[in-house]
């Protein structure tokens, strides 16, 4: 769609993790920044920001542990008068707004939806790069024109195909429709496509069918790929919003983004107890992407893909 | 079907056939499966939706032909004023927030660019919003802006300010819709600014410096026209993304005050998905989506046409 540069050249910080300064070796860098002076400004203008981006979030976290009337005082007051996990009880014995079952429910169904997206659209991704065969072109043009096509116009068929398939209110409206996006089969077609047969050509020799190539020899060198589009489809389903919010009504099928959205109208202003359903969302994906962020990025960057 | 070993004249790349001829179709049939099933069949089948009245709740759908479509653009109709409230009030958070959401990234990646110690931690941190979904950060930003104990007023307050009614009066709901979008999803454009400032060649400014410009005008003659295929991406994505505007004033503000915040998903989702009456609402799906198409387009136009010699 943009770039079309594979993910394997470093292009950012990949080959350099604490973003020091390297001797830059031939062909290692592509630029030697000799343009930039760093003064010790840029330090201070990086943390200032740096401390608008993770403050909100630490207010968030800091909530949870105060007192209804704490997070309710006026002046502000930072640190807890006393320190108390009042909040989280209150969202494990509401029954309305069981916030533990919604995380439960959130990971099942970003797992489920991870593993099918990456399955599906690595099979196809691997048939488009590597065989030729009937209607490939065509398979390939309609994928690319559904890339453009907002999400919003699927709305109300797939709604209705919901209720046809008895979906409505259950994970699997949440886990299989999302797979059909055609981002995951693009983004590891660009990859598979850099990868050299010769690997392949050898395997072939031997006697290896194409399903031994796909997975023995294609999957394992598209590890990084493969681990970008896990990352990406698991937030995706994690975070999205608009879908589950109309397609889940019960409770205890709810999943956590929608649920935050009726707990935070059940609780409106006990706001130790809000914060304390954002942080059980927020927490479990921060994890993840302290762990895989130089994949995320990596893959934002040179995907240029929302979403 | 036998599986032939034949040549493939003209590839240059495979010089074997080596599977079966069914294998492909083996190998895509889940992915077009799910393709027919929930974008390609819908697509059209919303179309057909969009020619019936089809109420979602009654048995019979019967065939209206363009007259939901009419009724889009009738000023008598029922669904004229909440269909072209909604278009109007997301044209304008399109209007409020993309400048910023293109400015502001661009700045943070000229800052990210340069060569420091712990620039991939800043990288690292100026993203992290991106990864929380519209509901966490709903909820935070719902928290601090609130008008009786948020910190926003709160620190207002503290320095002798009035407190400010952040999301039952306008423009004030719309200024933090604004900033809340900001805050959220700034990381991603500056990620993508910084991608395409690392592809230049780093000759170009050597040459620049050497003809005696100063950062300035390598910024003005280097770095912004090397930029411009990354610059018509960012645009065109973050309007498509400001046009899909839902989820912040579905949690902030309810759509209010009045009904100045619910935006054109909102119109649609509250004719379809919430009053049932689908056939009209996937009519109102496809003039937002020409909408958006048409300004794709014509931004894309504009952008190439600007020329810098």
């Amino acid at each position: 769609m943009t770039t079309t540069s594979s993910i394997t050249g470093a292009r950012t910080d990949a080959s350099d993790p604490a973003g020091s300064a390297d001797p830059g070796g031939p062909g290692r860098r592509r630029r030697a920044y000799s343009r930039t002076r760093v003064g010790p400004l840029t330090y201070v203008a990086m943390t200032v920001i740096s401390l608008i981006f993770i403050l909100p979030l630490l207010w968030m976290l800091l909530t949870t542990f105060k007192t209804e009337s704490d997070a309710r005082s006026i002046p502000i007051r930072v640190m807890p008068s006393e320190w108390t996990l009042r909040a989280y009880r209150l969202i494990f014995d509401d029954a309305a707004n069981p916030v533990y079952t919604w995380l439960i429910n959130s990971l099942v169904v970003s797992v489920l939806h991870m593993v099918l997206n990456v399955v599906v659209a690595a099979m196809a991704a691997y048939a488009l790069s590597r065989m030729r065969f009937r209607g490939r072109n065509l398979l390939f043009g309609t994928l690319i024109a559904t890339l453009f096509m907002p999400g919003f116009i699927f709305f109300m068929p797939n709604y209705l195909t919901m209720s046809k398939f008895g979906w409505l209110d259950s994970y699997w409206a949440l886990v299989v429709p999302g797979a059909a996006g055609a981002f995951g089969v693009f983004f590891l077609r660009q990859f598979f496509l850099a990868i050299p047969r010769e690997l392949e050509e050898s395997a072939l020799i031997d006697g290896a069918n194409s399903w031994t190539i796909f997975t023995r020899i294609m999957l394992p060198l598209s590890k990084p790929a493969l681990v970008t589009l896990a990352v990406l489809s698991f937030l995706g389903s994690w975070n999205d919003f608009v879908w589950p919010v109309f397609v889940l009504f019960s409770p205890d099928r709810m999943t956590l983004a929608p649920g935050l959205a009726t707990l935070y109208g059940a609780y409106t202003t006990d706001y130790p107890v809000v914060m304390a359903g954002a942080t059980l969302a927020a927490v479990p994906v921060l994890i993840l992407y302290v762990v895989v962020q130089r994949y995320v990025i990596e893959g934002v960057a040179n995907s240029g893909l929302k979403g | 079907m036998s599986g032939r070993i034949t040549g493939l004249a003209g590839t240059g790349r495979s010089p074997l056939r080596h599977h079966h001829p069914v294998t492909p179709y083996l190998f895509v049939a889940p992915y077009v499966v799910l393709l027919l099933t929930f974008l390609v069949g819908p697509a059209v089948f919303g179309v057909w939706m969009s020619l019936h009245n089809w109420d979602f709740m009654l048995p019979g759908k019967p065939w209206v032909g363009l007259q939901n479509y009419r009724d889009l653009f009738d000023s008598s109709s029922v669904l004229f004023h909440p269909f072209w409230n909604g278009m109007k009030n997301t044209f304008l958070f399109v209007l409020m927030s993309v400048p910023f959401l293109v400015v502001i990234p661009l700045g943070l990646s000229l800052l990210l660019n340069r060569k420091f110690r712990g620039r991939t931690f800043f990288r690292a941190v100026v993203f992290t919003p991106f990864v929380l979904g519209v509901a966490v950060v709903g909820l935070i930003f719902g928290y601090l802006f609130d008008p009786e104990v948020g910190l926003v007023n709160g620190i207002l307050d503290g320095v002798g300010l009035p407190k400010v009614s952040w999301l039952s009066t306008q423009p004030q709901a719309w200024i933090t819709i604004t900033v809340m979008t900001i805050w959220w999803t700034i990381g991603f454009n500056a990620v993508i600014f910084l991608a395409g400032l690392q592809g230049l060649p780093e000759q170009l400014y050597e040459a620049a410096e050497l003809d005696g410009a100063g950062r300035w005008a390598q910024f003005r003659h280097v770095t912004l026209p090397g930029l411009r295929n990354v610059f018509l991406f960012v645009v065109t994505t973050t309007i498509l993304a400001s046009a899909n505007l839902f989820g912040q004033p579905y949690i902030l503000t309810k759509g209010g005050p009045g009904d100045s915040t619910t935006t054109a998903i909102m119109a649609m989702t509250n004719e379809g998905l919430r009053g049932f009456r689908m056939g009209s609402a996937a009519a109102m799906s496809y003039v937002l989506a020409l909408a958006l198409a048409i300004i794709s387009v014509a931004n894309f136009l504009i952008m190439r046409e600007r020329k810098t010699s």
